[in-house]
């Protein structure tokens, strides 16, 4: 400990730890409480092991500047306890406030402590209010980029739950397409289908577009790759779910499908498709 | 100098690419075929690709222009074990082998060879 105000600072903070955490609670408790977010015990917790950490730190760091290695025991609890406010609900004012608010107590004790410096008091009080500044806006980063992740997480699943490929018969497999096909869900898809194909040595493939919202020039564009590429692995695709509105748009853009055959139906594919494996349907006669 | 095998099955030839196809080797293997084609009056070829983990757009030119070459002589090609990676890789490089049929493995390749269409 260099500096003679720090030594200062952490021995007056450590002599008053628990009317620090008393006071603490007091003001803002009821604060964190409104939210009903989390249950009382636990948020009690979360001070308590805070200012704990916090004057645990101070003695022996060196300094007041925050982002400073030697504050890191400090940096990763509130990291961690971002992240869990964020999955909780918290807003990130919320989390930040909860740091800022330890000031009003600390104040109070500095005040008292250097009372017959003026001076003294104003130059503590600034260092600490500059580290627990910047303590509140790490908070802010961690839980920015703990929201981010979860997006990116959630991208993911939404990309892999999107794009099942199931057998209808042997030899046929449908994929039924949900959503907007943009070039990231063109790759999953061929992906998927094209494994598919490999691993039941199916011959036709249905795609079914009854969940394709728009079918603009690059949905078009991405499906006939699609058709392709499976024609490439010796499967033949038929498209299907075709929408009166999708077939005016198709032939107002010039999209070329002749060599593609397609199906307003699913069931009408799937028929087509048992007609190409060389199998007849037929309904029992009903009883006279 | 190396070469790549050509095998006959009946009236069928077979081809399995297994080392990575440069100029002199592409070339050579288009000269075997072609011969063995006119020698052996084959009806069909087969060329197995599924040890190709990575295809060029040499190697797909190469494929097309033997299959162009074979159809001059009256015999049909059939590429087989194409792996998924690679058929995406053609399709996005806009390679659409035409006039090449494909099969996904050698026995529906045979198959195909066999219901051969007339010229």
């Amino acid at each position: 400990m260099n500096t003679p105000e720090q030594a200062r600072l952490a021995d007056v903070l450590g002599q008053h730890r628990d009317t620090l955490l008393a006071e603490w609670l007091r003001l803002h408790l009821p604060v964190a409480l409104r939210r009903g977010l989390a249950m009382e015990g636990e948020i009690r917790e979360q001070f308590s092991a805070f200012l704990n950490i916090f004057l645990d730190t101070l003695p022996e760091a060196n300094t007041f500047d925050w982002s400073h290695p030697e504050w890191e025991p400090v940096r990763d609890f509130l990291a961690e306890m971002s992240a869990h406010r964020a999955r909780q609900g918290y807003t990130p004012i919320e989390t930040a406030t909860f740091v800022f608010s330890l000031k009003e107590p600390l104040y109070a004790r500095l005040r008292e402590a250097f009372s017959h410096s003026p001076a003294e008091f104003a130059e503590v009080s600034w260092k600490v209010s500059l580290l627990l500044d910047g303590f509140g806006l790490y908070t802010t980063e961690v839980f920015q980029k703990s929201r981010d992740a979860i997006i990116a997480r959630q991208q993911e699943e939404l990309l892999e739950l999107s794009t099942p490929v199931v057998q209808l018969w042997e030899g046929v497999l449908a994929l039924p397409l949900i959503g907007t096909l943009d070039s990231a869900r063109t790759q999953v898809v061929m992906e998927s289908l094209l494994q598919k194909i490999v691993d039941t040595g199916a011959g036709l493939a249905v795609i079914d577009i009854t969940g394709v919202p728009t079918v603009d020039t690059l949905v078009a564009q991405h499906l006939l790759k699609t058709v392709a590429a499976a024609r490439l692995m010796g499967a033949d695709c038929i498209i299907s779910g075709i929408r009166p509105q999708i077939a005016q748009t198709i032939v107002h853009l010039g999209v070329d499908l002749t060599n593609v055959t397609t199906k307003s139906t699913l069931a009408d594919a799937f028929v087509i498709a048992l007609q190409r494996l060389g199998a007849t349907i037929t309904m029992p006669k009903a009883a006279a | 100098m190396e070469r790549i095998p050509i095998l006959r099955l009946g009236d069928y030839l077979i081809v399995t690419i297994q080392v990575d196809m440069h100029d002199r080797l592409a070339i050579t293997l288009q000269d075997d075929l072609t011969e063995r084609i006119v020698k052996e009056s084959a009806k069909g070829v087969l060329i197995d690709i599924s040890a190709l983990d990575v295809v060029d757009s040499f190697i797909g030119r190469m494929i097309s222009n033997t299959a162009a070459m074979a159809m001059v002589l009256d015999a049909q090609t059939v590429v087989v074990g194409m792996q998924p990676s690679v058929a995406i890789t053609l399709v996005e490089l806009g390679l659409t082998l035409s006039g090449v049929r494909t099969a996904l493995n050698i026995e529906k390749g045979m198959a195909l060879l066999k219901q051969r269409q007339p010229r």
